[in-house]
């Protein structure tokens, strides 16, 4: 058992400070020495939906979100009515006493099918429909209740700090809320004061005012009793960094030598591109400064389009987008692929169809990125299971695209994109650069497309003394122009195909599939479940079963031979996947040619926690599960 | 040693109409190349889709024959991420302004240093000609069905309104000033355009040859007269001479009115030309001092297999 494992929540309107309360929060925490697990929550929306973020911490290696939470700390209603059962019987919820009257008809933007739900549940337990009547329902269950009123803290505030300005300032609420919820947990206070000071270091007085609110609120709160939770700090691992869900990839980028990215705005992958440009002149060892072109384009087609047209220069080049941009990006993936251009698209998925769950979780995309394109030609698509590993895969992706001179499709998704984690700090040296058969001089004849051994005619680009070529998105000669030679056509495309069995034998295994055990019971999963199956997995070790899990990270081409190799002795294959239709799960069958014993799947939006992984693991090994089990955790 | 006209030719056999105005711009891009005095594989020629998007096959630089409508996205890429190379861009009133339209209003508004030239000629040739963006509403020509149901766009005026900083207007048949108007949009400093009246010999049996050449006026008048007219030859003056709002505006407003023009009389030359607009590149370089020293395609990114960027800093300032 870790000795810690504490669940915090905060909850808001959006717009109103939840993020960056969380990220003080997580800072403190990591500070103190905690590992985090971090994970945001919000709508389609600019202002005033309900967003939540909530931060595990723990003092062992933690890579989900658990179902309980342990306290909660809020300054609306909504945040109560949508959350209060989710804290656990020993938790906390630390809320604003002035709301205690608050109706469900005085929250407008809880929607209807939420209200119909909570009233229905609120009439079984003869409660009223007020803040009031749901918080007797989690003080029956035993959660402790600590009312504020934050307003008065405002006050008191002004009073004693003969600020009269304080009174009005409810952008601080959020900063009070963490203040309350650190106080109540005794984490040591310092490191608060230092968190808000960098995180308004631009803003001097605003942070001293923000300082006197958290030391008052801390003080405040220190005063609560009876909460059985207390986090005072633990031993620091070294070099633990603190990264937000599209670091790993950007940090990567910068890493790998990509120094094109052309984008056109879409949740959740702008922020990758955001951050590009904000960190877009790159310091480089022994040579003067590098950087990256970050190009916001009018459309995802000519974010693709500009891209390749970058890429053929030599230049490292990717764009970063969702589901409905990749899908406008389908037909430029043809041409790469016909003109065997390396690029590298960083797919951060969220839940479709069309525009779907535009700020939820979803890995909807899979069997549509084996697709994407017209025609047959080779490409990869990889994925990465936590930000970490997307660091490394990032640099990863950029050579299997220049070495194989292929379009390499990066799948990412919006659960690691609106995670907040502790990991160990990126080690750029274990990335390598491998520029397959790029060019920098061409003596003698030059044909792009030649036929060669492996497949792989060396590279020349746009610019290049001598290297002269031709692309089109016609079938080709060897240099080039357009062929209808059908002899031509038939070594053309064998030509371009064999990649997909070269990527198998040369990306070595360890990069195509992670194995972390073969057991009876085994999952097959890809991409972000990652972390929620090992936490689910740790937390049946404790009870005594054993539980295989293969990560696959190599999509297409589908390493079919090692996957088999790794499941032989496995006799019930449970899929795990974060959509409707088992995505991978149709891979596997259609390449092992074995049935998926179990599906656990989840589609509602939100990421999969580790407790109903557990939940449904357990009915599973117990024979007690339904073939396919459908998770819906979380508001 | 000096390059020849013969130089920036390809053994590519060929396969345009007899007769086709596409011939006329590709041997005028040539012209122009070998007059400037090009390096071949210092430029290169994207094209989009359609007949016109043949024209990289046949001129001997580095040649991108893209997607349908996409052409500007594959050039504008390439040139920033390689702003020493020469870029021309080619493609089909279709391709630029049809399905590609969002991204010719956009590629104006951007400014990137290299030319833009449509073959204009009213009609989709290769998928056997279909009404296209510049065919005038209620014409019909020869294998349409019906007459045209859509107004036509005015390239000129779209361009000069998007925001291009060179708009011109050559005509396949005049092929020494096509080479010279060419040479000019190449030398300009931002994004060039350059409308290329074609008459497509198949499909457009309304702006043929004889008629752009006034065949069908000369019963009217006694010397048979072309209906093209140069607009150098009057007292049009395209040129901004200084930044000043009321300069600029009678520009572009005469450049927009001149572009209306047509019926027996139709202009051809340069329409409007505004080298104050910061090209593209200097935009960038304000963000990134080194930007045209050290762009994209230059940029040493390893060494001996290693990355040689320093991301340290970045990674300190995420230590907890």
């Amino acid at each position: 058992m870790s000795s810690v494992d504490f669940t915090w929540l905060i909850g808001g309107p959006q717009g109103s400070g939840v993020e960056s309360g969380a990220n003080i929060f997580s800072k403190v925490c990591a500070e103190m020495g905690y590992q985090i697990f971090g994970k945001r929550e919000f709508y389609s929306n600019i202002k005033g939906e309900h967003s939540y973020f909530t931060v595990r911490v723990s003092d062992q290696q933690i890579r989900s979100n658990v179902n309980d939470v342990t306290l909660m700390v809020s300054f609306d209603a909504e945040t109560i009515f949508r959350h209060f059962n989710e804290v656990s019987s020993n938790g906390g919820i630390i809320y604003d006493s002035e709301l205690e009257d608050v109706n469900t008809e005085g929250v407008r933007s809880l929607d209807s099918p939420f209200k119909e739900r909570l009233h229905k549940y609120l009439e079984s337990k003869n409660k009223p429909f007020t803040i009031g009547g749901v918080l007797e329902i989690a003080k029956e269950k035993g959660v402790n209740l600590y009312p504020v009123s934050f307003k008065k803290i405002l006050e008191n505030l002004a009073q004693e700090t003969d600020n009269p300005k304080l009174r009005s300032l409810i952008r601080m609420y959020n900063v009070i809320g963490v203040s309350l919820s650190l106080g109540l947990i005794k984490m040591p206070s310092d490191s608060l004061f230092r968190s808000i000071d960098t995180i308004f270091s631009k803003k001097r007085q605003i942070a001293e005012i923000n300082k006197q609110a958290a030391n008052y609120s801390y003080n405040y709160a220190s005063k609560f009793e009876n909460f059985d939770h207390s986090l005072t700090g633990t031993t620091k691992e070294p070099h633990t960094i603190l990264v937000q869900g599209h670091y790993g990839t950007s940090i990567g980028k910068m890493v790998a030598g990509c120094r094109f990215q052309s984008y056109y705005p879409i949740t959740p992958a702008s922020d990758e591109s955001d951050y590009l440009e904000s960190h877009q002149i790159l310091e480089v060892q022994n040579n003067r400064p590098g950087s990256t072109a970050v190009i916001q384009t009018e459309d995802e087609i000519s974010a693709i389009g500009m891209m390749i047209g970058a890429a053929l220069t030599g230049t490292r080049s990717s764009t970063s987008t969702s589901g409905p941009g990749f899908a406008l990006m389908t037909e430029a993936i043809g041409w790469a692929g016909i003109n065997e251009v390396p690029i590298v698209i960083t797919l951060y998925q969220r839940s479709g169809p069309s525009t779907g769950l535009p700020t939820r979780h979803g890995q909807d995309d899979l069997l549509f990125a084996v697709h994407a394109g017209a025609g047959d030609f080779p490409k990869i698509v990889y994925a990465s299971g936590d930000i970490e590993e997307s660091f490394y895969d990032t640099g990863r992706c950029f050579n299997y695209a220049d070495v194989f001179q292929i379009p390499v499709i990066h799948m990412m998704d919006k659960f690691l994109s609106s995670s907040v984690v502790t990991c160990k700090r990126f080690d750029p040296n274990k990335i390598t650069i491998d520029r397959g058969k790029l060019l920098d001089k061409v003596e003698g004849e030059y044909k792009r497309f030649a036929f060669t051994d492996d497949g792989i005619s060396p590279r020349s680009r746009l610019g290049l003394d001598n290297g002269i070529f031709w692309n089109t998105g016609d079938e080709s000669d060897e240099y080039g122009h357009i062929s209808e030679d059908p002899v031509e056509r038939i070594k053309m495309m064998d030509k371009r195909m064999s990649r997909l069995d070269l990527a198998l034998k040369r990306i070595p295994d360890e990069e195509q599939v992670i194995s972390f055990g073969a057991h009876k019971h085994t999952i097959i999963s890809w991409g972000s479940t990652k972390g929620p199956i090992l936490d689910a997995i740790s937390m049946l070790k404790k009870e005594g079963i054993d539980m295989g899990f293969i990560q696959i990270k190599l999509i297409h081409p589908f390493p079919t031979d090692l996957v088999k190799s790794l499941l032989k002795d496995t006799k019930i294959i449970i899929d795990i996947e974060a959509n409707h239709s088992g995505q991978l799960g149709q891979i596997f069958k259609q390449n092992v040619l074995k049935d998926i014993n179990y599906s656990i799947l989840k589609y509602s939006g939100r990421g999969m926690t580790s407790t109903e992984i557990f939940d449904s693991l357990k009915k599973i090994v117990e024979n007690k599960a339904d073939k396919r089990e459908v998770l819906s955790h979380g508001a | 040693m000096a390059l020849k006209l013969a130089d920036y030719k390809t053994d590519v056999h060929n396969d345009w109409c007899p007769g086709c105005g596409d011939f006329g711009i590709v041997n005028a891009l040539q012209m122009a190349l070998a007059e400037m005095g090009i390096e071949r594989d210092k430029a290169t020629i994207f094209s989009g889709i359609g007949c016109s998007g043949k024209t990289s096959h046949f001129i001997n630089t580095y040649g991108v024959h893209t997607l349908h409508g996409r052409v500007l996205t594959f050039a504008q890429g390439g040139k920033l991420a390689n702003p020493e190379m020469t870029v021309v861009a080619v493609g089909g009133d279709g391709d630029g302004l049809g399905i590609g339209a969002g991204h010719f209003v956009a590629a104006g508004r951007r400014n990137v240093d290299m030319t833009y030239i449509i073959f204009d000629n009213g009609v989709y040739g290769l998928t056997k000609g279909q009404a296209s963006p510049t065919l005038k509403l209620g014409e019909q020509t020869k294998s349409l069905a019906s007459p045209n149901t859509n107004y036509d766009v005015n390239p000129i005026g779209l361009a000069v309104a998007s925001g291009f900083t060179f708009v011109a207007r050559g005509y396949s048949y005049d092929v020494r000033h096509l080479k010279d108007l060419i040479i000019k949009a190449v030398k300009h400093k931002g994004l060039a355009f350059l409308d290329v009246l074609q008459p497509c010999p198949t499909y457009n049996d309304i702006n043929t040859r004889d008629w752009y050449a006034g065949v069908d006026l000369a019963q009217e008048s006694i010397e048979r007269h072309s209906r093209i007219y140069k607009l150098e030859d009057t007292q049009f003056d395209p040129l901004v001479h200084y930044d000043d709002e009321v300069e600029v505006n009678e520009k572009l407003s005469q450049a927009l009115i001149k572009s209306l023009e047509w019926g027996t009389k139709i202009p051809i030359g340069v329409f409007y030309q505004n080298e104050l607009i910061s090209p593209y590149s200097i935009r960038l370089k304000d963000q990134i001092p080194n930007y045209l020293e050290n762009p994209p395609a230059k940029q040493k990114i390893s060494e001996n297999g290693l990355p040689i960027t320093n991301v340290s800093k970045i990674l300190d300032s995420l230590e907890v």
